[in-house]
């Protein structure tokens, strides 16, 4: 049964594994060109009730590097703050909320501190989000960041709530299965959220063959970006196409070896590590948008507004789960997952392939946690680090509803997300994943098993 | 041009440096973790934020000038953490642990930045005045320059290392005698056999949570080594990823043995300070072309060496340098 692993036959693999890496690294190297040496700025404006903008003249703004102010500034009449640093880095900058005009706020709380990377001759854009409401109702008043009580605001949260959590489900059946055929808990799941993002964010800019830099001169679809949507079916491809290198170069190999999963569990936190870094190195830290559909109108439908990108990416996260719920339960493959959870030896000397089993979900995790990724960062921004924050709220839905099971992370997923948006309503919205991480915590204490998990010993 | 004796310099200094110290301290509650009690703590660095936070407010909240006392907070404060932590999930398998203290040691920092908590941890600017009544224990003369070699440190450091390398020894010693004491021996059998353990009587629960507290308080003197060291207190530093360069001291040094997370600590601030400051001047020196990678990406590579050093050592020798395997709790459960 157990294979002996030699490592000579997977070098060729490493190599496709690392040339993907490569390719990607040699993406994106963005950041406008300016002229003079390295300097911070920034523009603070907001949109007023008509839509128009308004800058913000005279708020106090504080730059730092290391925890030293290097400087401070007001910003003049066009909104406009600008200081030269003494060289490249990181630096944070500091908008003082008490110089901000009244009824003008930072969108979300926590955010009037910024962190900017300044490159060789560069300067370093910070984005301070201004509005005039606190938060995401147009009804709140409440100063501080929590949404004042109404029906209206409580129905809005609850279908902002039903988006994310649709989204969370669709990246966490990939983890849970993961978790379920193999009993490993992929701490590298949330970089496969990130692939799915920066992937798609990369097509959308540069297209088929921009990768290489002398194709760039090519039309759309080759050298120039193209389309978000077809930019998001290739991300979903290669993503699972990243799930199935994962398992055939890594976990496999690492399986049929014998490596105990505890220590798989720490591989999976390295891999993550490089990874994620691997992103910073490549896409910078500083969120950015997708090229199209990133400014949409909402349309009203009944109590609520949507932004139609919002509504289709939402209906879709929904079509996909309930497909991969009667693919689990009708189809051979579905019913051969479902076994090889339930009880691995059985299903393997019942006939079924159990390491075809587990490749199938590795791929399908994948191209999963790549949609999803890939629909976040069109409802949020695109950031390196947004797959390591999912994973986290990922990790609470999973268990809430029960590790191991795919129903289960589907129900807890939804709870996490309506969770989240409406507990925007009782405390600030900076703190709201941590509510559901205190969630998290409080299920464990009543009901490990989670809501869809069967009542037997995990001790 | 590449001075190399520089590199070299900075990259010994390190080794002795607070970093290295609170680095030790922590891969030391790592150990008393994973090593000996085979837990899966991925959140040690929520602990280091406790004992930085527990120390310095302290002086900035309570006003209290003692250096005493804020240590005996910071380590009260861990405490907490671990039973918080604990309670709900040392019954269950041991990936449900490694999950909750990733989350709650993001916990711990999101709420220390947060705004509505800015008048008790000063939100994302972090804690700074808090140092007074510690360097007012200083001895030797704050603007002097000490040492030898490539090991001068102002005044105000050479306390700080000290004070630091001193906790390390007294902090090898009581986890040496303990590992050796019956208390160890029943937490190392856990470790192997929770069953066996229980069959003889033995509360697995209780002496998991009590190594969990060991651990998280080691964890929270390496905070305050850190938060005494850069006399400041910044959530922002107490990031998940942090945990796993204190995971990678002690795989790199041997799971399970005493001495491994000074030998992990020392190794890996020689190694990175020497990648770190190379990198830097291989780019200032426009060897590196700055189109491939400017100075603040250097930093960035380091966490690609981390990420993949602990994943190779790992998989090829888990037991680190000096470790044994027979020490891993690695197939247990």
């Amino acid at each position: 049964m157990r294979r002996e692993f030699t490592v000579a036959s997977h070098w060729k693999w490493l190599g496709v594994f690392a040339l993907l890496l490569a390719v990607f690294l040699s993406a994106l190297p963005v950041t406008a060109q300016e002229g003079g040496g390295e300097a911070v700025a920034t523009r603070l404006r907001y949109e007023d009730e008509n839509g128009d903008r308004q800058p913000v003249q005279g708020a106090t703004v504080r730059v730092e590097r290391d925890g030293e102010t290097i400087g401070e500034g007001t910003t003049d009449a066009e909104g406009n703050f600008e200081l030269p640093v003494p060289g490249p880095g990181s630096y944070t900058l500091i908008l003082d909320l008490a110089t901000i005009p009244d009824g003008v706020f930072i969108r979300e709380s926590g955010r009037e501190v910024a962190v900017v990377e300044v490159l060789l001759e560069q300067t370093g854009r910070a984005i301070f989000a201004l509005s005039t409401t606190p938060t995401v109702s147009p009804e709140a008043g409440d100063v501080g960041g929590v949404v004042s009580f109404s029906m209206r605001a409580l129905v809005q949260l609850t279908v902002e709530g039903i988006k994310l959590g649709l989204f969370l489900a669709m990246a966490a059946i990939g983890l849970s299965l993961i978790f379920g055929t193999t009993g490993l808990t992929n701490f590298a799941h949330g970089e496969m959220i990130g692939f799915g993002m920066l992937m798609a964010y990369f097509f959308n800019f540069f297209g088929l063959a921009g990768v290489f830099g002398f194709l760039s001169g090519l039309p759309p679809p080759f050298g120039a970006g193209v389309n978000l949507i077809i930019a998001i079916v290739i991300a979903t491809a290669l993503g699972g196409g990243l799930g199935w290198l994962m398992d055939r170069v890594i976990f496999m190999p690492l399986r049929t070896r014998g490596v105990s999963v505890i220590a798989q569990m720490v591989v999976t936190i390295g891999l993550a590590i490089l990874i994620r870094y691997m992103y910073l190195f490549s896409f910078g830290g500083s969120p950015r948008f997708y090229a199209d559909y990133t400014a949409q109108a909402g349309i009203s439908i009944g109590m609520v507004t949507i932004t139609p990108k919002d509504l289709i990416s939402g209906l879709l996260s929904l079509m996909i789960l309930v497909g991969v719920g009667l693919f689990l339960n009708y189809t051979r493959m579905g019913k051969a997952m479902r076994a090889v959870s339930d009880n691995r030896d059985l299903a393997e000397s019942s006939g079924i392939d159990v390491q075809r089993v587990i490749r199938f979900v590795w791929v399908s995790g994948g191209a999963l946690a790549a949609l999803g990724g890939a629909f976040i960062g069109l409802s949020e921004q695109v950031a390196w680090n947004t797959g390591f924050r999912f994973l986290l709220l990922i990790f609470a839905g999973v268990i809430l509803g029960g590790l191991g099971t795919a129903y289960g992370a589907l129900v807890g997923c939804l709870l996490v997300g309506v969770g989240i948006q409406v507990s925007t309503l009782f405390i600030p919205t900076e703190l709201k994943n941590v509510g559901a991480l205190a969630v998290l915590i409080l299920v464990l204490v009543f009901r490990p098993q989670g809501i869809l998990g069967r009542a037997e010993r995990i001790g | 041009m590449i001075d190399w004796g520089f590199i070299f310099e900075q990259s010994l200094a390190q080794a002795v440096d607070f970093n290295a110290i609170a680095f030790v301290l922590a891969a030391m509650g790592l150990n008393v973790h994973f090593g000996y009690a085979g837990l899966l703590n991925f959140g040690q660095i929520g602990f280091v934020a406790m004992g930085a936070y527990g120390f310095g407010l302290t002086v900035t909240l309570w006003g209290i000038e003692s250096v005493f006392v804020a240590v005996v907070i910071g380590l009260l404060f861990t405490v907490a953490f671990s039973l918080i932590l604990g309670i709900p999930t040392l019954r269950l398998r041991a990936d449900y642990l490694a999950i909750v203290t990733i989350a709650a040691a993001e916990i711990v920092r999101l709420v220390a930045r947060s705004t509505p908590m800015r008048n008790i941890t000063r939100g994302a600017e972090g804690l700074n005045e808090f140092i007074d009544p510690f360097r007012s224990l200083n001895p030797f003369n704050p603007s002097g320059v000490y040492g030898f070699g490539p090991f001068q440190y102002r005044g105000q450091q050479v306390f700080v290392i000290l004070v630091g390398w001193a906790l390390v020894a007294i902090c090898l010693l009581v986890v040496w005698q303990l590992m050796r004491s019956p208390w160890g021996r029943v937490v190392k059998a856990i470790r192997e056999d929770e069953d066996a353990a229980r069959a003889l009587g033995k509360n697995a629960y209780w002496y998991k949570l009590q190594a969990l507290m060991l651990g998280g308080a080691l964890g929270g003197l390496a905070g305050m080594i850190l938060a005494v060291g850069n006399a400041t207190v910044q959530p922002d530093f107490y990031a998940a990823a942090q945990t796993f360069l204190f995971w990678l001291v002690l795989i790199l040094g041997g799971v399970g043995r005493v001495w491994s997370p000074v030998v992990g600590a020392v190794i890996y601030w020689v190694l990175v300070t020497f990648i770190r400051n190379l990198g830097r001047q291989l780019v200032a020196a426009g060897m590196v072309p700055t189109s491939v990678m400017d100075t603040s990406q250097v930093d960035q590579i380091q966490f690609w060496i981390v990420g993949a050093a602990l994943a190779l050592l790992m998989v090829f020798r888990p037991q680190g340098i000096f470790g044994s395997r027979e020490e891993m709790a690695l197939d247990a459960r």
